[in-house]
């Protein structure tokens, strides 16, 4: 892999605002400033973080001209059905684009970023989209929960307007058990910890990097920043320091504030040292699990990524204020309703409305122009029969009209802050309220939609878009 | 075009069972006891003979209408099924009045029940079975005008705490209600919280309940009794969903302004706070009740909080508004809630309201409103 005309175009990250303060798990005091955890919210999966990450590398390129999506997770919440598909829809893609979910492995991203950057060296001009996403679910109160934490990366792979390219990968493989789920685990499983750091992380992650120092010739010191996987922080410090990294030549972690985030974990970092590099500086980039990979990144110019960066997710945080809340998210606590039952929304009716309800499409008349949401055959304004185009919602602004707190509904964290929005385009839309306190809620608010789990009925995810208080800066939403 | 109604139907007979949780009775127990008081009413001792047709209003009736025609065993007629959301009563009244009217039957008969108390749940069901849409309860369909009328016009959650306080006083005057219960504007506003600005002494109950009403040609009227009442005017209207709607405002109900606009025409009503005497209207939440004082034009829009301070609407104000207590008292059996208020505008009009009589009414209007919210039905009647 010499050819350096492909590579990264764009990239954006995800981190879930609601933060697990490590102190709750284990009912300690919380202190301000404290070690937590990022968490995918009770309506967000690995799905839903990943076309946040999406929308938010994509920002206002043209999604008709993304030719493929990878999805990198081994969270998918279906044991068999695409992640990739789901997401491709949410984010408005065409529908003969290539869709390809790369899972079961935490190096997953990495398989998707170099499989990416060979279709776009086959046929330049192509452009991938890449997805890392993971939502892992730790055994409550279990060693590795203090470790894990949830968050997306996304990587627009193609030959022109190249940000990074990676110029260089090699991998190892390792069929080590450390952590692994069995058919029947719901639970991550982890064997003893210092034989998973020792022989498996340790090991492979030098192995990997030093046959790219090898074969590139290369040494740390040739290297602006290390930007490394890791179980834990310490193993963390260990393996740069082993392979010649310190101070700020390392590419921080973010334990204490995310969490080790799985197939995200180094697509993340990867977003945050991009945010920060420099043209001409050169990332020593590693992804683990089965092995490893090491790639070299070579930083073509500056860019600023996503209109978020990894600072402003970091500094956009809600603090759950008990273990019970975050239990519940997960549906982790007996309760009278099960969240799971009744048989969901039926598939027909899904494959009727999925552009309303995935792609979050609206309809404007063409003859008078009135917005429709969702699509339907007579228009409300002038009355004419089935002249629409279709127009996208999910990337415009827009405002509460009126709004109201159901306490009645379940919900994990009630009440359900629900409202009539009024999208820019002037289309109406009746939707909830996330990531919100009903404290904000104000006619006229401004609001951007986000796509999200709607509920779990027939043991699957059924999703739609809710609204979120579109804030100025990283506001804290308590 | 639209007619008028106006002269050519009577109703000669109504009847009501006590609403409630009604345990022990089943559909036809309070189908059996609201249609036999309308006969006794009217004098109708031959049922069988006198009964030409049955129009049946039920949102969730169990067989349709043979619950109806086998209870009261009123076979080999016309026995139809109305359902229009929470104006379902008011429709199954329209549809008879519209029959008779037409010269199709001399006298009929309607029957609004609902039995909602076997579901086994104390607020509305809830199904998962769509993405969209939720939650998609009654309490979060018509709080969603709340927010924005408060902001524009000052009104809030006390004005509406005062409307159910108002409501539960004249509950306790009606025999048949199901609440009977002072209750304090500090204790409605405490009530737990439902669906915001909603606390449960804001939502109607649930319960069970059936009404009944014979209606004949109003030139046969006297033959059943001396002091007929006369229909004025009946209208429906169904108008856009505020959730998919282009151009809703969220400060008014479309289906009653419209339908208000139609019956007003049939009735020859030109200044309706002067010319209607009393009023019921669909309180299943109180704001439901405050928009409709604007919207039926009893007072100008916006000026809800101000009439509900000086007490217009009260049992001894100007425009006594549910004399019965509403669906706050007697729960709302959807089916039943429209004809259970022709029952009481009838005995208000005969001057057989006790002690929550409006003195020397003539005119009465009842009134409807359902879905999300989407249609309106009303009823306008009057006594010589």
């Amino acid at each position: 892999m010499s050819d350096s005309a492909a590579g990264i175009v764009s990239y954006g990250c995800y981190v879930p605002p609601t933060r697990l303060p490590l102190a709750l798990i284990h009912g300690g005091r919380v202190v301000e400033g404290g070690p937590e955890k990022a968490v995918a919210g009770f309506d967000e999966d690995a799905i839903t973080l990943a076309v946040a990450a999406g929308v938010n590398c994509l920002g206002s390129i043209d999604r008709e001209r993304i030719d493929g999506l990878y999805f990198a997770t081994t969270s998918s919440p279906f044991r068999e059905k695409q992640a990739a598909a789901f997401a491709a829809r949410a984010l408005d893609l065409g529908d003969e684009i290539a869709t390809i979910d790369f899972s079961g492995t935490l190096r997953s991203a990495a398989a998707a970023l170099i499989a990416a950057v060979n279709a776009v060296r086959a046929e330049p001009g192509t452009q991938i989209l890449v997805l890392a996403a993971d939502v892992r679910l730790p055994a409550p109160r279990s060693a590795l929960e203090a470790n894990l934490g949830d968050a997306a990366a996304a990587f627009l792979i193609g030959s022109d307007n190249v940000v990074a390219a990676i110029t260089d990968s090699v991998a190892c493989v390792d069929d080590v058990y450390d952590v692994w789920r069995g058919e029947d685990d719901n639970y991550l499983r982890a064997w003893e910890d210092r034989f998973n750091v020792t022989h498996g992380y340790q090991e492979n992650v030098q192995r990997a990097c030093t046959r790219l120092f090898e074969r590139s010739g290369t040494r740390a010191e040739h290297y602006s920043r290390a930007v490394l996987y890791a179980p834990d922080a310490r193993s963390h410090g260990a393996a740069a320091k082993a392979l010649g990294f310190s101070g700020d030549k390392v590419q921080a972690p973010l334990f204490g504030q995310v969490g080790n985030c799985g197939a995200a974990f180094t697509p993340l970092l990867l977003v945050g040292a991009l945010e920060q590099a420099a043209a001409g500086d050169r990332l020593l980039t590693c992804f683990y699990g089965d092995g490893a990979q090491a790639m070299d990144v070579c930083v073509l110019r500056d860019s600023s990524g996503g209109s978020r960066s990894l600072a402003w997710h970091l500094q956009r945080r809600r603090a759950l204020r008990s273990y019970d809340a975050y239990l519940k998210s997960r549906h982790l606590n007996p309760s009278e309703h099960d969240p799971r039952g009744g048989d969901g929304v039926p598939a027909t009716v899904h494959f009727r409305e999925r552009d309303s309800d995935v792609r979050f499409q609206a309809q404007r008349c063409t003859a008078c122009g009135t917005v429709h949401f969702p699509a339907c055959r007579v228009c409300y304004g002038c009355y004419a029969k089935d002249q629409f185009e279709a127009v996208r919602l999910s990337d415009r602004p827009g405002r509460v009209l009126s709004y109201s707190f159901d306490y009645f509904f379940p919900c994990p964290e009630p009440p359900v802050i629900v409202g009539m929005c009024e999208v820019d385009n002037g289309a109406r839309v009746y939707v909830q309220m996330t990531d919100a306190s009903t404290d904000m809620l104000r006619c006229d608010l401004p609001v951007e939609f986000v796509f999200r789990k709607i509920h779990d009925a027939g043991k699957r995810p059924n999703y739609f878009w809710k609204s979120r208080p579109l804030t100025a800066s990283a506001e804290v939403m308590e | 075009m639209t007619g008028s109604i106006r002269g050519k139907a009577a109703v000669v007979g109504v009847g009501c069972c006590k609403f409630g949780e009604n345990w022990q009775q089943g559909p036809e127990d309070m189908i059996v006891d609201a249609a036999f008081e309308a006969y006794a009413d009217a004098g109708i001792d031959e049922p069988q003979k006198q009964i030409d047709a049955v129009f049946c209003g039920s949102v969730y009736p169990s067989r349709g209408p043979a619950e109806v025609a086998e209870s009261l065993k009123l076979f080999d007629r016309p026995v139809s099924l109305v359902q229009n959301y929470c104006a379902t009563g008011t429709d199954a009244f329209r549809y008879a009045v519209a029959a008779v009217a037409a010269g199709m039957h001399d006298t009929v008969l309607v029957v609004g029940f609902d039995k909602p108390k076997d579901r086994g749940v104390s607020g509305p069901s809830v199904h998962l079975n769509t993405a969209r849409g939720l939650p998609m309860t009654p309490a979060g369909w018509f709080s969603l005008c709340c927010a924005r009328y408060f902001e524009t016009f000052g009104a809030g959650r006390e004005e509406l705490a005062k409307i159910a306080v108002k409501n539960h006083h004249n509950g306790t005057l009606a025999p048949k209600s199901m609440l009977k219960k002072e209750i304090s504007v500090e204790e409605a506003l405490n009530g737990r919280m439902i669906s915001w600005p909603f606390t449960l002494y804001d939502c109607a109950a649930q319960s069970d309940g059936a009404a009944a009403a014979i209606i004949t040609r109003r030139d046969l009227a006297r033959n059943f009794r001396a002091d007929p009442v006369s229909v004025l005017g009946v209208s429906i209207a169904l108008s856009a969903n505020p959730q998919t709607d282009p151009s809703f405002d969220f400060l008014s109900w479309k289906p009653t302004v419209a339908a208000a606009k139609d019956i007003y025409a049939q009735a020859g009503i030109t200044d309706p706070r002067a010319q209607i005497d009393l009023a019921q209207v669909h309180d299943c939440f109180t704001m439901t009740e405050l928009l409709t004082y604007e919207d039926l034009g009893f007072i100008e829009k916006g000026a809800a909080k101000e009439h509900i301070d000086s007490g217009t609407f009260a049992l001894d104000g100007e425009l006594p508004v549910n004399t019965d207590g509403g669906l706050k008292t007697f729960g709302h059996p959807t089916g039943a809630t429209g004809v259970r208020m022709i029952y009481e505008n009838v005995l208000q009009l005969q001057g057989r309201a006790e002690g929550r009589q409006v003195k020397g009414a003539t005119v009465a209007l009842s009134h409807n409103l359902g879905g999300a919210p989407q249609t309106c039905g009303l009823a306008i009647l009057g006594i010589d």
